[in-house]
């Protein structure tokens, strides 16, 4: 299980970075939710992973450590409330700058002067 | 339990609040006395904190009465009581330059700003790592809808480096603070710092990772040298008085690598091995990119903003000794680069605003309304941040010179510094007599600056011959500071 985690939280990290290099603002939401997830995951195994453990505290014998399912928590909310922020915040550069580009400006084409049409 | 402690975070909250609430809502000017006073009372509370901390020991505030490695707690030390005081003072002036006008552009001004000062003011106290990740993510929502404030082509431009950056460098802090959780079993700062030395060999390769993590965000937040590009643009295309506000910004960047490594982690071996030295360079490298972009600015906003990343490369340097006399100096040049960037930034403004067209850009313009009182400020300014006698500056510069020991550190140190203020004095010159001196044209539509922005001026650039006047309480204060963070390194949550 370790491992599985472990490769998910590599892979989701991954395709996050790539997104964001992408330069363009969707893309680049798209690649920080990503982002954002597989640091939740990443803070939920930082307590070690159990199977069978009960969340509540007496419920059973053993338990599952509860301070990294209140950090996740937290994470969660900041985590949305920027993406919310950053999705406005495109929508009015899109409509401020005339572009979905995270430079307010297309790089220019190598073979063409004109540059790509907005 | 001292509950004043706490008051410095709930205030500007409450300040905050009520600016959005009837009657303050519909009435401007019930608004800019709201904001101007809750500033000021913030001031008078960081005041008495700063007297309460004095030659007494740290207090740890236990949010909910929950015992330290549990709940949060705050901590309130002499450190932490210097930066409160000096976010305060900023606020003040902050508030008064925003309430001649800038405020108008919307309807939350006064509400972002205390909301910023609340999570700034939670970071300076906080001694809980993920509380501190908290007050960041306050802090920076609140900077991100400031810097858009208005509205605007570069304003957006720069909005979206400077969000799209802070959101990755959030991520990466969160991956710091699981990394951190799952090596030691904790993020209270002090309990961390009583812990390290317990730690396995394979859960200190853990806090490795962790702490060059930590290294990027908080080298993100204060804009140190790889890391500073977001810089130049966003400060200097936000409303003046935001921009005075945040020359406390990278200061909270500066802090957070003082608690962590100095405090916190100091009993760890790879602190010394390798953080210390790659704060080193690159404190020093970034002098030599700020000085750069001084000399190549156009006009003068740009030139404060990387005047801001010169005292940031400084005061990392002289971070990376980790001696009482470096934390000394730290402090007292802290204060000193603080108030006078945000003095210069409010300086730009009022200058841009007189001389028309020309505005702050480094031509020929007009003549501004107020050659006197504007010149004597920027002289006042450009000498404190160069570093000439007999202003703050100099002082500051003096002690970072003397913190640094003997040997090939000194040679690099005294020669990078020393360089960099003499670029400076000739870029800072040249933008003066610019300024003043080469006029063309009549003066018949002067806009005099009204008495608000002058009074919230006169406050950040006097404080540069006061600072002077008063060096010797100042230094032994920041001396007293910086031995009582080093006492408090070695004590665990208990103990209070």
């Amino acid at each position: 299980m370790e491992l599985l985690v472990a490769i998910i939280i590599g892979v989701l990290t991954c395709c996050a970075v790539f997104l964001i290099l992408r330069a363009r603002t969707f893309a680049v939401m798209l690649g920080l939710t990503m982002l954002s997830y597989a640091v939740n995951l990443f803070i939920f195994a930082s307590g070690g992973l159990k199977i069978g453990a009960g969340t509540v505290l007496k419920a059973t014998e053993e338990y599952a450590d509860p301070l990294p399912q209140a950090l996740v928590l937290t994470a969660i909310v900041i985590g949305f409330a920027m993406t919310a922020f950053l999705v406005v915040l495109s929508i009015r550069a899109r409509a401020d700058l005339g572009n979905d580009h995270v430079d307010g400006k297309l790089p220019v084409a190598k073979n063409t002067r004109q540059g790509a049409s907005s | 339990m001292n509950h004043l402690i706490i008051l410095p975070i709930l205030w500007p909250l409450l300040v905050a609040l009520l600016t959005m609430l009837p009657p303050f809502d519909q009435n401007l000017l019930l608004r800019r006395c709201l904001s101007v006073g809750g500033s000021l009372i913030l001031l008078l509370l960081s005041l008495l904190l700063v007297i309460q901390s004095t030659d007494s020991p740290a207090q740890l505030y236990q949010l909910g009465n929950w015992p330290a490695p549990f709940g949060i707690s705050l901590l309130l030390d002499q450190v932490s009581s210097l930066m409160l005081c000096l976010t305060s003072a900023l606020a003040v002036a902050a508030s008064l330059y925003a309430s001649s006008g800038e405020d108008e552009n919307g309807p939350f001004f006064h509400a972002l700003l205390h909301f910023q000062l609340m999570g700034i003011n939670g970071a300076f106290l906080t001694a809980d790592l993920f509380n501190l990740f908290v007050f960041f993510e306050v802090l920076l929502i609140a900077s991100y809808s400031l810097l858009i404030h208005g509205g605007g082509k570069a304003k957006t431009k720069a909005a979206v480096h400077y969000v799209i950056l802070n959101l990755v460098g959030s991520a990466l802090f969160l991956f710091a603070l699981a990394l951190i959780y799952g090596a030691s079993g904790t993020l209270n700062m002090l309990d961390l710092g009583t812990k390290v030395a317990t730690l396995s060999d394979t859960q200190l390769q853990l806090l490795q990772a962790a702490v060059a993590l930590l290294l990027v965000v908080f080298g993100l937040k204060a804009a140190v040298m790889p890391l500073h590009f977001w810089l130049g643009n966003a400060y200097s295309s936000v409303s003046p008085a935001v921009a005075a506000l945040f020359a406390i910004m990278t200061k909270v960047g500066i802090y957070s690598l003082l608690r962590v490594f100095a405090m916190v982690l100091q009993d760890a071996g790879f602190v010394a091995s390798w953080v210390f030295p790659v704060l080193w360079w690159a404190g020093l490298l970034t002098i030599l990119m700020g000085v750069l972009g001084v000399l190549a600015s156009e006009d003068l906003r740009k030139m404060a903003s990387y005047l801001v990343i010169v005292s940031v490369g400084a005061l990392v340097a002289i971070l990376s000794l980790g001696t009482p006399e470096s934390v000394e100096a730290l402090l007292y040049y802290l204060v000193h680069s603080t108030l006078a960037t945000a003095a210069l930034f409010l300086l730009a403004d009022l200058i841009a605003h007189q001389r028309g067209k020309a505005g702050d850009r480094l031509v020929n313009g007009r003549k501004v309304a107020q050659p006197v009182l504007l010149g004597a400020a920027f002289i006042v300014v450009a000498l404190s941040i160069v570093g000439m006698p007999p202003f703050s500056g100099f002082i500051g510069k003096l002690l970072l010179l003397q913190a640094v020991p003997q040997g090939s550190a000194m040679l690099w140190f005294w020669s990078v510094l020393l360089g960099s203020s003499v670029l400076l004095l000739i870029a800072l010159s040249r933008a003066g007599s610019i300024l003043f001196w080469q006029v063309a044209g009549s003066d018949t539509e002067a806009r005099m600056a009204g008495s608000r922005r002058s009074i919230a001026l006169m406050l950040l650039v006097l404080a540069s011959p006061l600072l002077s006047l008063f060096a010797g309480p100042l230094t032994a204060w920041c001396k007293a500071a910086a031995v009582q963070l080093q006492q408090i390194a070695n004590l665990s949550p208990g103990a209070f």
